[in-house]
């Protein structure tokens, strides 16, 4: 196994330093207001979102380290967005795929330290944005039983990798370094990750399936009245 | 969808999806394609690359030429090894799967409201 190679997420150098820092500034803040959203989210005497959420937090891990092939020479793997939007919530969910990058990066030298702001950006917020909004759109099929629920899982996983890879092209856009034309670069990132989101979208359904036959009222999408899910989602809302 | 079983506590469901969590890591890793993902393909894409004595160099025009080697690559854990062992993978997953278990749920436990909040405590007299 030639490791060397299997950096899972983009390196420093890829971006330049200026676009990197912004984007590591857009992270902290994005991760932040997350953490404030999820508190009072949170509901005094509910002892079991907070360890369910560490859990998705370390099956995400896990599951990131399985790459999974594509086409001759090239892989995948979970991003984790959609998966955690639709068993935490957003908020949640984007600081379950966030904490993931950074133990990649500080623990395992996976994925730059300068480029951590880009990837979190990418993985934890838009990623996890782009799941949760249109597993929140595709909702009343998601609760009209198994099939509806998996087939949402599938679609919105879909979506949201390929998205999240749209944010490299804005930054490679901004403040590429070169060696590659963006029009080669869109066309290449979009065809690849049409793939790695089918195979993110099976593993998001089969996980999604499994936790609602066995704990359906674990699922966030599935537990949140509309009005409730989006108002606390979308809006300010009165939650604290 | 399944009647909820929601009277019984979640703690079994818990100690299952860490389980199943540690055995992605631990074994299922070792089945992993060791192949470069999406992103990486495109950032090399214009390269060759050839190995020269273990280390690998990029030949020709790509965006992965720009990359740095990561600050951390001498660490112990670095690419999911051991000290550069890399048929300890699967234990290298286990301990990262457990530091994100303790970071992000110790995170979550310690920032979540102790106490009943006035509004709770008024909804909560209704049962």
């Amino acid at each position: 196994m030639t490791t060397d190679t299997v950096a899972m997420h983009m390196s420093d150098g890829i971006v330049s330093a200026p676009v990197s820092a912004v984007f590591g500034l857009v992270a902290a803040a994005g991760l932040g207001y997350s953490l404030t959203r999820a508190r009072a989210g949170l509901r005094a005497g509910d002892d079991r979102t907070a360890p369910m959420a560490g859990l998705v937090a370390a099956f995400i891990f896990a599951v990131q380290m399985i790459n999974f092939p594509v086409l001759p020479g090239v892989s995948g793997h979970l991003l984790g967005g959609a998966l955690a939007a639709i068993l935490v919530g957003p908020w949640l969910g984007a600081l379950c795929v966030g904490i993931v990058l950074v133990v990649q990066a500080l623990l395992f030298a996976d994925g730059g330290l300068t480029a951590l702001g880009t990837n979190i950006t990418n993985m934890a917020l838009i990623g996890t944005w782009t799941g949760f909004v249109v597993a929140l759109a595709l909702r009343r099929l998601a609760t009209r039983g198994r099939g509806g629920l998996v087939t949402v899982a599938f679609v919105s996983a879909l979506v949201n990798t390929v998205v999240a890879s749209l944010g490299f092209v804005v930054q490679y856009a901004i403040g590429g370094a070169g060696g590659s034309s963006l029009g080669t670069v869109v066309v290449a990132i979009i065809g690849v990750h049409i793939l790695i989101g089918i195979g993110e979208g099976i593993i998001t359904a089969l996980t999604v399936g499994a936790v609602a036959s066995a704990r359906p009222d674990l699922v966030y999408l599935l537990r949140q009245s509309p009005a409730r899910t989006a108002a606390t989602a979308t809006t300010d809302g009165s939650a604290s | 969808m399944t009647t909820s079983p929601s009277r019984r506590g979640p703690i079994g469901f818990f100690v299952g999806f860490g389980v199943v969590a540690l055995l992605i890591a631990g074994l299922l890793s070792y089945l992993a394609s060791s192949n470069p993902d999406g992103l990486d393909t495109v950032t090399l894409n214009g390269c060759e690359v050839t190995e020269v004595g273990g280390a690998e160099q990029l030949s020709g025009e790509c965006i992965a030429q720009n990359a740095r080697d990561h600050a951390l690559a001498d660490s112990p854990l670095a690419d999911y090894t051991l000290g550069g062992n890399d048929g300890l993978v699967g234990l290298a997953g286990v301990i990262g799967v457990l530091v994100t278990l303790a970071l992000a749920g110790g995170l979550f436990w310690l920032v979540r409201p102790r106490q009943r909040r006035w509004a709770d405590k008024t909804r909560a007299g209704k049962t």
